[in-house]
């Protein structure tokens, strides 16, 4: 799960890191006032999940109160990347003499939490990463004990140099630590954390990434998810035992497993298709299942034929047939599908839908071709 | 031969009373897998299809010896579980349990590496070795004893790809579904190198999937250690970046984890990469011929 800059920022302050004073806005309005009662310069940053802001014009500096009402009406209401925004954040414009980078990630390899800090902030972590990964400090952290103060000290000194500012970067790294742990964060970033001429040490800008399994424990981080509409419908999905993402092709594909279901998506493509969504219905043999997952499959307007691919193991075949021939029954639909069923009970299953006169086949592969066929009818 | 599980495997069954635990109970005695002992807390001196329930993992391997544990105990309480059976000193934990968070698993590494316990998942299928002994949920029917190693992330490609190996009369020494979370135990090098020592196992086939880097790393493995063929398939080559793909570690990330860079991977190493399920028996008989 992602959450907004404005929203990391709080937590941020929650937990002690220091930020500079910000206001979010729905409205012009509300950023003239924001920008008056500041009285200073701002900046005036679009909030959406996705990255890319500055480059897509969605963060301007203000130096006037006017400034600021001319940016909060270019970038509210604007798109980016496919992201309307409809809010902004008004922040003080702090001066900066130089720019770092620090962030924590879930290693996969190392099986640890990764503290990564760079003097190259501001820009791109993965360019940097791509580009000159040198200049990536990586430090794993040993779970039993966490982020220690020598070592927080440790990678502050390499990029500050000096130990007074060291320490007050180091006090951050820990607390973005503790923060990163008791939410279950998958990614904690600081981009940038600036240096001002006064000598302060300040988080400019936060990105923020949950471990959605962990979200059962996470309450207060739950309260802040914002989905858009596909998240909408993905969420719905879930809530009914379903894992559903929308693509753009015209195959709607409906199948037991993830793996299987990326498989189905490649073959639709492979045989020359496109895949209108990914769809794992998981591994029970509920009918009700197979009624929500045509449900979805149909109320996708793009989709001109629909492919049910399962392999049952647990799952059963005669379950899912006599799901789909209920789902039949109420949904009155007038698109092409093919089922392939395999594995567990499938003789019972195919023997079940051979009154529907649904075509039936016993491979992938022929599932995939029959499948596009159907769609250019 | 085969690996991690055979004859001597002594099950205990960590959520036996449950209904997922319940039912494989069932299934995995009816193959013939030696289950000696179930968990459930407050339920000792019960039995499920048969096999003695404990309240602890350390009475059950007390009283039955137990060397092996599976856990079917809901995600919140898996982490708990696995260390529960690493004190105990039981040697292999395979934990079945779906969205266990990642940090868990993070805490619970460390300890298992200390007290010497291998982990299979979480968040996985299993793993069998046909004809001696099935440790997970894995449809049983689709597999045959026989000479190729087997690793997956995936649960029902599994199925698929064993029933077609099956068909064509590549029967397995062991197959493992090591799991689909981005944070797990046992992963593709553990497993190619026990499979590489397996006198028993004359070839292996891979199955991964979008996201992290393990397959790169086997491949560089491969091409460095390994004397014996692999032939491999990579699912999700259409997924979209930023997208979740049902498992949790199956998701593109800023351009790297795409399916893309691994099959690229695997061909620099000498390993060719199915281009659907249905090419891989073909292309296991191709390399088998190339050993002749």
């Amino acid at each position: 799960m992602k959450i907004h800059e404005y929203q990391a920022r709080q937590i941020f302050r929650d937990y002690g890191i220091p930020v500079p004073d910000s206001v979010l806005c729905y409205t012009v309005s509300e950023v003239e006032k924001a920008a008056r009662d500041m009285n200073r310069m701002v900046v005036v940053k679009a909030q959406v999940l996705v990255g890319g802001r500055g480059k897509a014009g969605g963060v301007k500096l203000a130096r006037t109160v006017d400034d600021a009402v001319a940016a909060g009406k270019q970038i509210l209401g604007m798109d980016i990347k496919g992201f309307k925004v409809e809010k902004v954040l008004v922040a003080d414009a702090v001066n900066i003499s130089k720019e770092f980078y620090v962030g924590l990630i879930n290693d996969r390899n190392t099986k640890s939490i990764t503290l990564m800090a760079s003097a190259e902030g501001g820009v791109e972590i993965e360019e940097v990463a791509r580009e000159t990964p040198e200049k990536i400090i990586k430090f794993t952290i040993n779970p039993l004990t966490g982020l220690l103060d020598y070592q927080a000290r440790n990678v502050a000194l390499q990029l500050f140099g000096d130990i007074k500012l060291a320490n007050k970067a180091a006090s951050i790294f820990t607390k973005l630590y503790k923060l990163f742990v008791e939410t279950d964060a998958t990614l904690a970033e600081i981009n940038p954390l600036v240096l001002t001429p006064e000598n302060e040490v300040l988080a400019i800008d936060g990105k923020m990434n949950f471990d959605d399994n962990a979200l059962y424990r996470q309450p207060k981080i739950l309260a802040m998810r914002e989905p858009d509409e596909d998240e909408l419908q993905e969420i719905a999905a879930h809530e009914k035992g379903l894992s559903y993402i929308k693509l753009d092709g015209n195959i709607g594909c409906m199948v037991n497993g993830a793996g299987l279901a990326m498989a189905t998506m490649d073959m639709i493509k492979l045989y020359g298709g496109s895949p209108a969504n990914f769809l794992d219905i998981g591994g029970s043999s509920n009918p009700q299942k197979v009624i929500d997952a045509m449900n979805i499959l149909l109320g996708d307007k793009n989709v001109k034929a629909v492919m049910i691919n399962i392999f049952g193991g647990i799952t059963r075949c005669d379950d899912v047939a006599k799901g789909l021939l209920k789902a039949l029954e109420v949904l009155m639909t007038d698109i092409p599908i093919v089922v392939r069923l395999s594995g567990t009970n499938a003789a019972e299953g195919l023997a079940i839908l051979k009154e529907t006169g649904l075509p039936t086949v016993s491979s992938m592969s022929e599932a995939a071709k029959k499948a596009i066929e159907l769609s250019k009818r | 031969m085969s690996i991690l599980v055979n004859k001597d495997t002594k099950l205990v069954v960590q959520g036996i009373t449950g209904r997922d635990g319940k039912f494989h109970t069932g299934l995995m005695n009816k193959y013939g897998t030696n289950i000696v002992a179930g968990v459930s807390p407050g339920k000792e001196g019960e039995t499920v299809e048969g096999v003695p329930v404990f309240n602890s993992v350390e009475n059950a391997v007390k009283a039955t010896g137990a060397n092996t544990s599976i856990i079917f105990v809901p995600a919140a309480y898996a982490a708990d579980a696995i260390l529960e059976a690493s004190e105990a000193g039981i040697g292999l934990v395979i934990a079945i349990s779906e969205g266990v968070p990642v940090q868990d698993m993070i805490r619970v590494t460390p300890i298992l590496k200390q007290n010497g316990t291998l982990l299979i998942g979480p968040n996985c299928p299993g793993l069998i070795t046909p004809g001696q002994s099935l440790v997970g949920i894995l449809p049983a029917m689709i597999f045959k004893e026989g000479n190729i190693g087997f690793i997956s992330r995936s649960g029902t490609l599994t199925y698929e790809v064993v029933n077609l190996l099956t068909l064509n009369d590549f029967g397995q020494t062991t197959c493992v579904g090591i799991g689909g979370d981005p944070v797990a135990g046992l992963y593709f090098i553990d497993l190619l190198e026990r499979f590489e020592n397996d006198p028993e196992t004359i070839a292996v086939v891979l199955i991964g999937e979008i996201g992290g880097d393990a397959e790169e790393q086997a491949a560089q493995f491969i091409a460095e250690k390994m004397t014996k063929p692999v032939v491999a398939f990579i699912a999700g080559q259409t997924a979209p970046p930023g997208k979740r793909m049902g498992h949790a570690g199956a998701i593109i990330s800023s351009g790297s984890g795409t399916a893309a860079e691994k099959i690229a991977a695997f061909n620099r190493a000498g390993v060719p990469v199915a281009k659907e399920p249905a090419e891989i028996p073909e292309l296991l008989r191709k390399k088998l011929a190339e050993l002749k």
